[in-house]
């Protein structure tokens, strides 16, 4: 179908932008339009505003720092791909990436859309969850810094007030020579991921791991990290046993079903996949590396 | 009331300049406004690729993207390829490994695809998969369309 009426604006700088937040009421802003487009064509969205995030200038940039990265909110999918700064720097982002849609949809979809639309099965919202993301939010009164735990609250929700918008994301470095691993199951590559799991490992110069994260996603309405088993693990080897343990952790999320997948087929991917993310971590882990 | 933008684009290297409406999709605008019907329309919710083209050299989904959004910039169809009546490279090896049969996914494979070689002009079987992974084909089978992208690319290396 085609999208219902609405009014068009193209703010060019964030202080228009903000503005027209401020005072406008049943606004959407779009950014790559990778999701609100086809919920717009289907008329589940109708808007009475509509706020063109593209025309603002200076939102879309990678921005390495010692500690972590920004990335701008409407840096494009296809851009992270290709940056040599992520590709060096966060590697498992570039991983997640090439499972996100099509390249068609790269090319257009952003970082900053892809985790306001928060699809529990997103790649970039799991890449959030596991790199401990730090998320500013701009609105007239000026600029708020929330956690990734703040930001998602369920569902196709965040806390974003009306009067905002996110203008970029941090996402924690972690030192050079960590392992990652990022696996996912979908019915078709580019579809949405049943479940996602990444993980990211430093290991202390025994071999034994020195620290680890794990994000698990499209089991629940947000994706889970598992922070008990991240802590518990801490200083044991990174063997066949281990992994089993932290299969059963991510077994052990309460699991969503629907008409196509049950909650048991969900919780049983988790564990599969989990054991795979984990695996190729430690693969990649370098041993002399320590947090 | 309807929300009217003037805009000016340059679709296959020809300008235009037309009042829209601010929700027709850029899909929309090329078929209706410009009647470039060489871009079709599948699913119209960014599902089946049929309705590629490219913007500003980018191969995207034109029923995601609004025309107003295009305000500025140059967009490319199928109907910019073939010049004078003589088809591309790829459009020819199309036709010689059989790579369409009712070609209604054809035009979105073409720009796709098109924009895929320039990129990666030596790509393997496995790669011109998954850059084919955002169009659906529901005659083919896909076999003759990679086929077609494989061997256009042979040629353009000249080991054809
Ligand atoms: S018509 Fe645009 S993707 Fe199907
Ligand atoms: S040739 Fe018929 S859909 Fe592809």
């Amino acid at each position: 179908m085609k999208p219902s009426p609405f009014t068009y604006h193209a703010p060019t700088t964030t202080a228009e932008l903000t503005e027209l937040l401020g005072t406008l009421d049943d606004v959407r802003i779009i950014a790559g339009g990778q999701s609100l487009m086809p919920m717009m064509n289907f008329r589940f969205v109708q808007p009475g505003h509509l706020i063109d995030l593209n025309t603002v200038g200076g939102l879309a940039y990678v921005d390495v720092q010692r500690d972590f990265i920004e990335i701008g909110a409407s840096t494009r999918q296809r851009f992270l791909q290709r940056s040599q700064d992520i590709a060096k720097h966060m590697p498992i982002v570039g991983e997640a990436l090439s499972h996100v849609g099509h390249r068609q949809t790269r090319a257009r979809g952003t970082i900053g859309g892809s985790l306001c639309h928060f699809d529990p099965s997103a790649e970039l919202v799991n890449m959030a969850a596991l790199h401990d993301a730090v998320l500013t939010l701009t609105s007239v009164d000026g600029d708020r810094s929330i956690s990734f735990g703040e930001f998602g609250l369920g569902f196709l929700t965040t806390s974003v007030q009306p009067n905002e918008f996110l203008r970029s994301v941090r996402l924690a470095r972690w030192p050079e020579g960590h392992g990652y691993g990022f696996e996912e199951f979908a019915m078709r590559h580019g579809d949405f991921a049943i479940c996602a799991v990444s993980c990211l490992m430093t290991l202390d110069d025994r071999g034994a791991i020195d620290r680890l994260a794990v994000a698990v996603s499209g089991v629940s309405e947000t994706p889970v990290r598992l922070t008990e088993m991240e802590g518990r693990l801490r200083g044991t080897m990174p063997d066949a046993g281990t992994a089993t343990d932290l299969a059963a952790a991510a077994g052990d999320i309460e699991a969503m079903s629907d008409a196509y997948i049950t909650s048991d087929y969900r919780s049983h991917l988790a564990r599969v996949i989990t054991r795979r993310a984990f695996t190729k971590a430690t693969e990649r882990a370098d041993q002399r590396v320590r947090a | 009331m309807k929300d009217l933008r003037t805009i000016s684009v340059t679709v296959n290297g020809t300008p235009y300049s037309r009042e829209v409406e601010t929700r027709r999709t850029l899909a929309d605008f090329l078929r209706l406004d410009l009647k470039l019907t060489g871009t079709h329309l599948g699913c119209e919710h960014g599902a089946c690729g049929a309705c590629t083209v490219r913007v500003e050299g980018e191969a995207v989904r034109s029923c995601l993207m609004l025309a107003v959004q295009t305000n500025g910039k140059s967009v490319a169809t199928v109907e910019g390829l073939a010049k004078d009546g003589k088809l591309t490279p790829m459009q020819n090896q199309f036709w010689e490994k059989h790579g369409l049969q009712c070609g209604f996914c054809t035009p979105g494979i073409l720009m796709t695809m098109t924009e895929f070689l320039e990129e990666n002009p030596d790509p393997t079987e496995s790669e011109v998969r998954d850059a084919l992974s955002g169009n659906i084909c529901r005659c083919t089978g896909y076999q003759a369309i990679v086929d077609a992208v494989l061997a256009t690319a042979a040629q353009a290396r000249g080991e054809q």
